[in-house]
């Protein structure tokens, strides 16, 4: 062990690492996707939202000099494009699925337009803290190695479990997710209601992204983000809209994520591809485990458009 | 007439609703209505469908701004533009179709009714004045259970406990006993009469069950099209009366009378097992025989598994377990099996269960046979011709009111929609109909001329099997009762011999 070598224990190492450097923006993207589901809208626009929001922390942050004002830019962009997909969402007619998916590629597209001269320069990194200082060992170390933002976000999902059942807020929401007619009968406005979950939605999406820009991998560049974002939106549908199973669901998704890499730092290359495809052969796996023909979805808000 | 000052300060108070006209575009919904609702008093408002009763209300309400007309509320007037300010004013609606939150408790749908939600909901404080306030309440729910796991009956009940927790001293009641047993609508009824007699509270109650104006109301109001039709007290109407005021000088089709013998055993179900939609037994085992020439009815509170029955004989939804045959052959809902054996099915929600709404009435006439002669050639080349030919006829017959046979079908009433539908299913032979609430929310003479359909059907030989919330319609028309509780067949009698309480009682499961 003097040596550093730790075998294959390197593997469980770094899966929980990685579990919790990649869960992070899984984390915020599923829990603002799952406020926005929860009042009754589907915001498939958060993969624009996450890249967005990593581009213009990376800029905040850069030109500043402060990571944190880069993150608060990221959520503050998140929620202004969940504002734009709420008021089209607002007019009648309008699907938001579809809106969803024009907003995806408006996201990226704009963050890549804007993004360009971001790509050379260095910003400042948000910091982390080093809970391995008690180990010798490296990887111990390096996997130790937490970012405030994951605190934060494990926080987060049993503040809003609660928020969701004891503040007028979360009652609210839930009410315009389950029945908008009760909603309206109770003099409350759905639109609105709606408007304000899609913006927190987007604000933490808007975070989740400053985390890939300014963390982990920590730069900007066109191949940030893989897909995370609406990855964290089918995550949300099977985490039953529930803010604890979103973070168990995350920390699952990060830990298959980072399997293939694990796997190759120990020598295995054979099937690497394979590996990295991990999370999503688990997405369809448990999707297909949980799905029925023959039922409804349990806990799924009865206002959503994929469950009316 | 300022808004938001409350009338007197507790106790009922009357409301009325003077000269009230309502226009949408070119249709008159309402032409200068009259409403004078007494305080203390326990009003009903009769009226068929598309009468403008829902209308009057929503004034009331303020969901909708008259075009003309005023609005007092004791003895007040007051301008009511949105609901908020009805409920300041001490107003309250308990509606048709629940407004609680089926996801959530009942003690979160309670609370969150209020107005003066706090940001932080202290549970166990709101918790012990909600058991505090149900005590004084004649009758109780439970707090903690989800609205989706509890009984129709005890979700009106939570509906009108809401009202009464908003403290509403003037109550208006949509349609309030149409999900309950008669037993229950009496035990509901029968409280919230005791509160008006107390002088708590003021009812106004829409209905169309005389049953009830006749018990628990003292004034009546009926509205035909729109136009005041009536008004009076109602120990000095009688039943008759009232209806004949209700639906004016319309003709209804004369149902014919019983006759034939019962026959050969037609549909045959041995422990049939289904699954709702959260993947819960809604179907338990029940087995059944319907003859032919014979109605069975199937009686309960919505919710007992009879729409899973029903979806199951339709093929909308795969048995779990258990066997139904047909004329003795194995049935599975295919499409070649109904046509054999001369299936018809009148689903509830017709619009939704039996039709294409965005296809044309005479597309929707012809889908049972649309790919035969003579809608077809070689069974892929259809013939537009024909399918006008056969609707016209069948419009005629069945007096469906559409301008064209190229009309989209859901841009017809209720229920037109529902004459089209029998019009299909019960315009050939009919040897076994399944009809599940066929009447729901239509008017006399629709009710009318259905009733008469089936019975025709039944006295040709079809086995029926006849699916209804209403029990009137089923003691009117069945010749065998089954009451369907909690997903089995807990009662069964010959309707002639059927003891109403009885039925009643294990409607509610005792």
């Amino acid at each position: 062990m003097a040596d550093g070598s730790i075998g294959l224990w390197t593997v469980p190492l770094a899966v929980f690492g990685g579990a919790i450097r990649v869960s992070t923006p899984f984390l915020f993207v599923s829990l603002g996707e799952c406020i926005t589901e929860r009042s009754g809208r589907i915001n498939l626009g958060l993969e624009g939202t996450l890249v967005m929001g990593a581009m213009s922390a990376y800029g905040i942050s850069y030109l500043s000099g402060s990571p944190w004002l880069g993150v608060l830019a990221a959520g503050v962009t998140g929620a202004l494009l969940g504002a734009l997909h709420a008021g089209i969402c607002s007019l009648p007619r309008v699907n938001d699925i579809a809106v969803g998916i024009a907003l995806m590629l408006f996201g990226t597209g704009l963050a890549f337009y804007l993004g360009k001269p971001l790509i050379e320069p260095t910003a400042p990194r948000l910091p982390a803290i080093d809970f391995g200082w008690w180990s010798d060992i490296p990887q111990v170390r390096a996997a130790l190695r937490i970012n405030v933002m994951f605190l934060i976000g494990v926080a987060l999902a049993p503040i809003l479990y609660w928020a969701f059942r004891t503040t007028r807020w979360g009652l609210l929401i839930r009410t315009a997710g389950e029945s908008s007619d009760a909603a309206r009968a109770m003099g409350h406005s759905v639109l609105l209601i709606r408007l304000r979950a899609t913006m927190v939605g987007g604000f933490l999406a808007g975070i989740g992204g400053s985390f890939l820009s300014l963390f982990y991998p920590g730069s900007w560049n066109e191949g940030l983000s893989s897909g995370q974002g609406i990855t964290a939106v089918a995550l949300v549908i099977f985490a039953r809209w529930d803010p604890m199973l979103c973070l168990w669901a995350s920390l699952a998704f990060g830990g298959a994520a980072a399997l293939g890499p694990a796997l190759q730092s120990v020598g295995v290359t054979s099937g690497y591809h394979l590996f990295n495809a991990a999370p999503y052969i688990l997405t369809l796996a448990i999707m297909i485990i949980t799905c029925s023909p023959k039922r409804t979805l349990t806990g799924a808000p009865a206002e959503l458009s994929i469950t009316r | 007439m300022i808004i938001g000052e409350i009338p007197p300060p507790s106790g009922a108070f009357g409301v009325d609703a003077l000269a009230m006209t309502m226009r949408f575009g070119d249709f008159l919904a309402l032409d200068n209505v009259e409403l004078k609702v007494r305080p203390g008093s326990f009003h009903a408002l009769l009226g068929e469908n598309g009468a403008g009763k829902s209308t009057l209300v929503k004034c009331i309400m303020g969901y909708y701004h008259a075009t003309e007309g005023d609005i007092l509320i004791g003895d007040r007037q007051q301008a009511i533009s949105n609901p908020k300010d009805a409920h300041a004013l001490g107003l309250g609606m308990v509606y048709q179709h629940f407004t609680l939150v089926p996801a959530m408790t009942v003690a979160e749908n309670l609370v969150l009714a209020r107005d003066d939600v706090p940001a932080v909901v202290d549970w166990s404080k709101e918790k012990r004045e909600l058991e505090a306030f149900l005590a004084r309440m004649p009758f109780k729910v439970p707090l903690n259970a989800k609205v989706s796991d509890i009984s129709a009956g005890e979700r009106q009940k939570c509906e009108i406990l809401k009202q009464l927790y908003l403290k509403r001293r003037f109550l208006i009641l949509d349609e309030p006993t149409s999900v309950l047993t008669p037993a229950e609508a009496d035990e509901v009824l029968g409280m919230l009469r005791d509160m008006v007699v107390k002088g708590e509270l003021t009812i106004l109650m829409i209905t169309h069950k005389f049953r009830e104006v006749m018990a628990f109301a003292d004034e009546v109001t009926i509205l035909r099209r729109g136009k005041l039709a009536g008004q009076g007290k109602v120990a000095e109407l009688t039943p008759d009366a009232m209806a004949r005021t209700m639906i004016g000088a319309e003709e209804l089709t004369v149902q014919p009378p019983r006759t034939g013998e019962t026959g050969q055993a037609r549909l045959e179900l041995a422990k049939v097992r289904a699954l709702d939609d959260a993947g819960a037994v809604a179907v338990h085992d029940v087995s059944l025989t319907v003859r032919a020439g014979e109605i069975v009815g199937i009686a309960g509170v919505s919710g007992n598994g009879q729409r899973q029955l029903v979806e199951v004989l339709a093929g909308q939804r795969e048995a779990e377990s258990g066997e139904i045959r047909v004329a003795g052959d194995p049935y599975h809902a295919r499409r070649e099996e109904m046509r054999r054996h001369k299936m018809s099915l009148l689903p509830e929600e017709p619009l939704k269960n039996a039709c294409v709404g965005g296809m044309s009435v005479a597309d929707n006439i012809a889908f049972r046979e649309f790919d035969r002669a003579p809608f077809a050639s070689l069974g892929w080349w259809l013939n537009r011709g024909a399918f006008r030919d056969d609707a016209k006829k069948k419009i005629a017959q069945y007096k469906i009111k559409t301008r064209t046979p190229e009309t989209p079908i859901s841009a017809l009433s209720g229920g037109n929609v529902q004459r089209a539908v029998l019009a299909r299913e019960l315009g050939g032979d009919v040897e076994v109909l399944v009809a599940a609430n066929p009447c729901f929310g239509l008017d006399f003479a629709a009710v009318a001329q259905i009733h008469a359909e089936i019975m025709a059907a039944r006295n040709r030989g079809a086995a029926v099997l006849l699916v209804s919330e209403d029990l009137d319609e089923l003691l009117e028309l069945s010749d065998r009762l089954v009451v369907m509780f909690h997903g089995e067949f807990v009662y069964e009698a010959r309707t002639s011999e059927a003891d109403l309480t009885v039925v009643g009682r294990h409607m509610a499961g005792h």
